[in-house]
């Protein structure tokens, strides 16, 4: 049997609408997922703020003021959950996290552009080849090797190289997140330089450019948001990752500006200390706050970021 | 994106690993079981115990969780559990909120002897440290070894995350319930310590005696007049070493049938005989 033209068009449209419909359900389900977490971190994370039960022992007063250990001690910032004076500051947790990331990120970024502007502007072929699956192969491996390479290795090389005191602290566990954080900004910063057109850097070398000023004056500021773009996105994984931290950074809470004491950070906080928790318990309703205080923390930064590159491409658009 | 993969892979395998350990004794068809909940110091002593027994009572099951200490004790007052496994002695309002609900008494019985050893590094030139040494230095009255006999170094010391029962067994014992000091680094398990301690020559740590390889365990004084004691099968089980506790079995009244029979079996030649295998020591015949 032939069919008509019309009846073809009618099950290519079905067809399609049915594809359309699956397509469209898979996006919305990543929405869903996420609302879906963001609600039960936050009903965990509630009774903080409106439990009395829980304001016997905690309060937001208590998480973001200082507070003496004992009666007639001075104030001072702790996390201290288990005691006969549970102690809950989160400060120490807010300086670790931090201190810990920006090592990271500044240990990375310049790593991972340069790497990136060199396998796209520079390398020859073979080369290319070569680092770009070895760097994304670095993507793959599990945090917690990275993890036990930086405890077991790295820790012992930066001890004996500099002779800190603490041999686990935030440089150490920087250096080791720093390793998850390069794959990242070079993958997404090599495609934003690929994808600068051929023609910029061509009317560049004829206007009799040397390609070193091509690549710096030309590529770089062309792709400027993709770059910015995978910082952020770099940003968010190191302030998020938990085994390289938990296993290279000490985890002592110590409130200080030295990058060689030792830290502990919110994602950290949360793994070894969830497990053997009551359920509903003060100590358990506050690692979940600080679990939506990492989301929101997050969410915000990339919010930023997404504004940041969307203002910067325009200003590119228009220049162009 | 592959890195969020990565990321999303690894709370996984944990929950795996998690829920692999609790429900692992589930076997359906058989009618007599006996669930053993508490602490989480003994769950691989009480899981070992448990695996031998019913390999040899293919009849009874043994079901064991430990999801520490107080939860055991809450499971036994509310009647959730035939056994409940404790590090520490129970206390007595617990034990008479047990009288009240069940109008039977507990009874204590002591299965295994654990201590805990005190390691520093190879080349340290500490000898002995004394419990109220131990205390300073780990709620941070004493920072430099100088003022316990070394060199003049800051002290680093690591402990467990505040999740384990040798964490709380420390913090009781040694610290009378004082707070770490804030310096102090907690490492995600024994392993961890010894590790980090062997590897720094101004490190002190704790861990189970069983660990202990590649540091030096340092002997402990009760106080500045007593005799350095070395943990050692001898000085836990005469008392001697003074880090050392009982670990218990709590049952509502007297054991009766297949606990009984499970009990009997824990504190007979076999039994005991597991203890040493999983790090622990056996019990002092009275």
């Amino acid at each position: 049997m032939v069919l008509s033209l019309p009846r073809l068009q009618r099950i290519g449209t079905l067809s399609d609408r049915l594809a359309s419909i699956l397509i469209k359900g898979s996006a919305f389900v990543a929405i869903l997922a996420l609302i879906l977490i963001f609600i039960f971190i936050g009903r965990e994370a509630l009774p903080v703020l409106t439990s009395p039960e829980v304001h016997k022992e905690v309060d937001l007063a208590k998480l973001f003021l200082p507070q003496a250990s004992r009666p007639g001690a001075a104030a001072e910032f702790t996390w201290q959950p288990i005691s006969e004076i549970p102690k809950y500051s989160l400060a120490p947790l807010f300086a670790g996290t931090l201190k810990v990331t920006i090592i990271a990120v500044l240990i990375a970024i310049p790593l991972a552009v340069a790497a990136a502007i060199y396998t796209s502007e520079f390398a020859p072929p073979w080369a290319r080849e070569a680092i770009k699956p070895c760097i994304e192969i670095l993507a793959g491996i599990p945090s917690v090797v990275v993890g036990f390479f930086c405890l077991m290795v790295i820790a012992g090389w930066l001890h004996s190289a500099f002779g800190w005191t603490y041999r686990l602290n935030a440089l150490t566990a920087g250096v080791g997140l720093s390793l998850a954080v390069i794959p990242i900004v070079y993958t997404v910063s090599e495609d934003a330089f690929s994808s600068v057109p051929q023609s910029f850097r061509e009317g560049s070398i004829a206007m009799g450019a040397s390609s070193w000023q091509t690549a710096s004056r030309v590529v770089l500021p062309a792709a400027m948001p993709g770059v910015l773009a995978a910082c952020i996105l770099g940003f968010g994984r190191a302030i998020g990752e938990t085994m390289i931290v938990l296993m290279a950074s000490g985890n002592a809470a110590v409130l200080s500006w030295s990058p060689v004491d030792s830290i502990r950070t919110f994602s950290a906080t949360i793994a070894s200390e969830l497990g053997e928790l009551v359920q509903g318990s003060p100590h358990y309703h506050v690692l979940f706050f600080l679990g939506a205080f990492l989301f929101v923390l997050t969410f915000v930064i990339n919010l930023i970021g997404r504004w940041w590159v969307g203002r910067l491409q325009k200003r590119l658009q228009g220049a162009s | 994106m592959r890195h969020t993969r990565t990321r999303s892979i690894l709370p996984a395998a944990f929950a795996v690993i998690f829920v692999g350990c609790g429900g692992g004794s589930e076997t359906g068809v058989q009618h007599k079981s006996i669930t053993i909940k508490g602490s989480n110091t003994m769950v691989i002593l009480a899981q070992s115990w448990a695996e031998t027994f019913m390999r040899e009572n293919p009849g009874i099951a043994v079901q064991v969780s430990g999801e520490g200490t107080g939860t055991g004790i809450a499971a036994l007052i509310n009647g959730g559990t035939d056994i409940c496994e404790a590090s520490r002695p129970m206390k007595d309002v617990e034990k008479d909120q047990v009288r009240s609900r069940h109008g039977k008494d507990v009874k204590e019985i002591s299965v295994a002897l654990d201590g805990i050893a005190i390691c520093v590094h190879q080349s340290s030139p500490i000898q002995s440290l004394t419990e109220a040494q131990l205390k300073a230095i780990f709620t941070g009255r004493i920072t430099n070894w100088r003022d316990v006999g070394g060199k003049d170094e800051k002290i680093v010391a690591y402990s467990r995350d505040n999740s384990s029962g040798t964490y709380m067994f420390f913090k009781e014992h040694v610290l009378s319930n004082e707070d770490f000091a804030r310096e102090i680094q907690a490492l995600p398990g024994t392993g961890a310590i010894v590790n980090a301690v062997s590897k720094d020559p101004a490190s002190i740590g704790y861990s189970g005696i069983g660990y202990a390889s590649g540091i030096r365990v340092v002997p402990v004084r009760r106080d500045e007049k007593s005799d350095a004691v070395a943990p050692s099968l001898e000085t836990v089980r005469s008392g001697q070493y003074p880090l050392s506790r009982d670990l218990f079995f709590y049952t509502t009244g007297e054991p009766a049938g297949d606990v009984k029979a499970f009990i009997d079996w824990v504190l007979g030649p076999e039994g005991q005989k597991i203890c040493e295998t999983v790090g622990f020591y056996p019990i002092v015949k009275k």
